[in-house]
């Protein structure tokens, strides 16, 4: 593999890789605050379409946002109604919902543009263009790091630097504020944060709703920036991806970065076979690189390589003593 | 909370939950510009309106029946399989390679081999998430749902690269032999005089029937059925009493993945005669709503399988001759499950003061 082929390889690793790491630090807000969500996937479904649609009737990809973030919040209210209200199992509550947003997406895509389940083509303002940053074409005659810095750094879409700067950010949250302190510990021991007289309730709420907007935001970057509009099925998985990231990150948000870049790749490398046989002198069946982030997951599971322990009180509805 | 008697609780409570999603897919059926009665009216004349369309209900309640099964084994030892649809993709390998095999001289010794070979299939796929969850507590969820994709991949490389023949292009193996064609409800003598020789319903009918009353019996009428039962209701009492969590874990898990393998007969012999890509077509999924709309009960499964065969099919006929989409189905298909798995608490609380409100005037 040569540089520029590197390169290439590098900024699609990039472009691949955020969807996932916006969902895998969505579901690591709620699964740090108790609440398992196997529905990442159909938050972001839901997110897509919704971004889609409005940004191909308003022509503003920042309308279609809002939409997205909106469509994903709602099925994080169910979720939340669900599992923390009715105390129900999450995990069904999860996998129902996915069920619904694969039904829902194409219905409603197919109502409103009668395009197969798609929505039209976005151009121009509403899709989210690619951004140079500053520096990007004085620096790219400088050997090495000028094409480094100017496909892999820069030239990618605004919600691409959004979701790398989610990664401090939410470091920061949970690590250096109160909320941060409350919202771990709500996922370890409930009981404590109740006796410290905090909302169980509120706390599981509010990270369950900060999962919708981040898996907003992963859906609008699939339609409005990844590609150029709604497509039915076209999260394609990206929900459990994240899901199996969130493991092998071990529920940590710079390891998350980590691990959702490495899925990345393994997904640019794998739209790019000339490239492996070129580089290993072997063939290696596409099916087995679609089938590599799903069998690490299964090994770090295992716990052969460095055990992953979820937070303790992950699954378990909370019911105050009366 | 007071608690609800047992028949609402075995019927009342599914019923709502199934009234509930109804109603909301009605008001998407209204809210997309569609009519929700012309929508009932074509799903039940396609669904059950003619022998021809029982010949594709029973078809698929066949396959819901096996994967209804298989999440209900493995719900009893309090594990979740979300793996069936995974767990039926490889059973659908087995049925190939064991019919592909042999030029079978009659039907029913490729049937009994080729059911071996399913839930062998079937089984080996569950066997790693049981052996992870048992050894090493690995998230059984997480580890099945892996194995899903990991699956579709194999699925695809074996038809791909070993099992497509010579200068076949679509991904798929080659047709099975002829000793190896399961008759369907047109070719057995009694059912003919019904059904046509067009439809896919066939005898692995009657074969899931039969792994109702097996896996009941086993449940029920077993030493490791009551102690699937026992630990799944209570893992350290289960433990106490001399049960094995590894043996527990790893039987239940190896069952339920041989049951969910199993209906590969009736999809991949039974009706396309060759393994293609995606063969489950997302029947293992339906297992979980069939199993949660059942309750858990080899007889609750049935029915609710027959259910869901009729919706499938329903919900077909309704994509063919209504402007609806066929999505609908998938949309009604999240609703019961997250009615009857999720909001169960919900659909109680609304009944109990009806409940409350009767025992007073009493």
């Amino acid at each position: 593999m040569d540089y520029a082929t590197l390169i290439e390889v590098l900024g699609s690793t990039l472009r691949l890789g955020t969807p996932l790491l916006l969902a895998c630090l969505a579901g690591l807000y709620s699964e740090r605050a108790g609440i398992f969500d196997i529905g990442l996937e159909g938050k972001m479904l839901m997110a897509a379409m919704a971004s889609g649609a409005v940004a191909a009737m308003t022509g503003s990809a920042w309308l279609g946002l809002g939409a997205g973030i909106v469509a994903s919040l709602i099925f994080a209210l169910i979720h939340g109604l669900a599992s923390i209200t009715f105390r129900g199992n999450q995990l069904i509550s999860g996998v129902a919902l996915n069920f619904v947003a694969s039904g829902a997406t194409v219905l409603i895509s197919q109502t409103l543009f009668h395009q197969g389940g798609r929505t039209p083509p976005l151009t121009g303002d509403a899709r989210f263009q690619a951004i140079t940053l500053p520096g990007a074409e004085a620096l790219a005659s400088v050997p090495y790091f000028g094409p480094f810095y100017a496909k892999v750094i820069s030239g990618h879409s605004l919600l691409v630097y959004i979701a790398l700067a989610a990664v401090p950010l939410t470091w920061w949250l949970l690590y250096r504020t109160r909320f941060g302190l409350r919202l771990r510990a709500v996922g370890e021991n409930p009981e404590s944060v109740d006796t410290a007289g905090v909302s169980v309730i509120g706390l599981r709420y509010t990270a369950v709703m900060l999962t919708g907007v981040l898996c907003g935001i992963a859906g609008a970057y699939m339609a409005t920036s990844l590609q150029a509009g709604f497509g039915r099925e076209m999260t394609a998985g990206r929900g459990y991806i994240a899901l199996a990231a969130l493991i092998f990150a071990k529920w940590r948000p710079w390891y998350a970065l980590g691990a959702t870049m490495l899925f990345g790749f393994l997904q640019a490398i794998a739209l790019r076979p000339d490239v492996i046989e070129g580089t290993l002198h072997m063939k290696i069946p596409v099916s087995a690189l679609d089938a590599l982030p799903y069998i690490l997951t299964v090994i770090v599971l295992a716990g052969f390589v460095g055990r992953a322990i979820p937070p303790r009180a992950g699954g378990q509805p909370y019911v105050k003593e009366r | 909370m007071t608690k609800l008697p047992t028949w609402a609780d075995l019927v009342l409570v599914p019923f709502i939950s199934l009234l509930l999603a109804a109603v909301i897919s009605a008001i998407v059926i209204l809210a997309i510009g569609g009519d929700p009665i012309e929508a009932v009216t074509v799903m039940v004349d396609g669904a059950i309106g003619s022998p021809y369309g029982w010949g594709y209900t029973l078809y698929y309640t066949t396959s819901f029946i096996f994967t209804g099964l298989a999440v209900t084994v493995a719900y009893h030892a309090g594990q979740f399989n979300i793996g069936g649809e995974g767990q039926a993709q490889l059973g659908g390998l087995g049925v190939a390679l064991v019919c592909l095999a042999l030029p079978w001289p009659h039907w029913s010794l490729a049937l009994v081999a080729a059911t071996a070979g399913a839930a062998l299939f079937g089984a080996a796929w569950a066997a790693i998430p049981a052996w992870l969850q048992a050894k090493r507590g690995s998230h059984i969820v997480i580890t099945t749902i892996m194995f899903n994709y990991i699956g579709a991949a194999f699925i695809v490389y074996m038809l791909v690269e070993v099992l497509r023949p010579v200068g076949q292009m679509d991904p798929a193996s080659a047709r099975f032999p002829e000793g190896a064609k399961l008759p369907n409800f047109g070719q057995i003598p009694g059912l003919d005089l019904i059904f046509s020789n067009k439809v896919p319903a066939n005898v692995s009918f009657f074969a899931a029937v039969a792994a109702c009353f097996a896996v009941w019996a086993l449940l029920w009428r077993t030493k490791l059925g009551y102690e699937i039962r026992a630990f799944g209701k209570s893992e350290s009492a289960a433990r106490y009493a001399g049960i094995s969590p590894v043996k527990v874990i790893m039987l239940a898990m190896l069952i339920s993945g041989g049951l969910a393998g199993m209906m590969a007969i009736n999809n991949v012999m039974g009706e396309s005669e060759r393994l293609v890509q995606n063969a489950s077509e997302g029947a293992g999924f339906i297992g979980i709503a069939v199993a949660l709309m059942g309750r858990n009960h080899p007889f609750g499964v049935f029915l609710a399988a027959l259910l869901f065969g009729f919706l499938y099919q329903g919900g077909a006929e309704m994509g063919l001759w209504t402007t609806i989409p066929i999505e609908l189905r998938l949309l009604l298909q999240g609703l019961v499950i997250l009615f009857t798995g999720a909001l169960d608490t919900m659909v109680r609380m609304m009944l109990v003061p009806f409940f409350r409100l009767a025992r007073g005037a009493v």
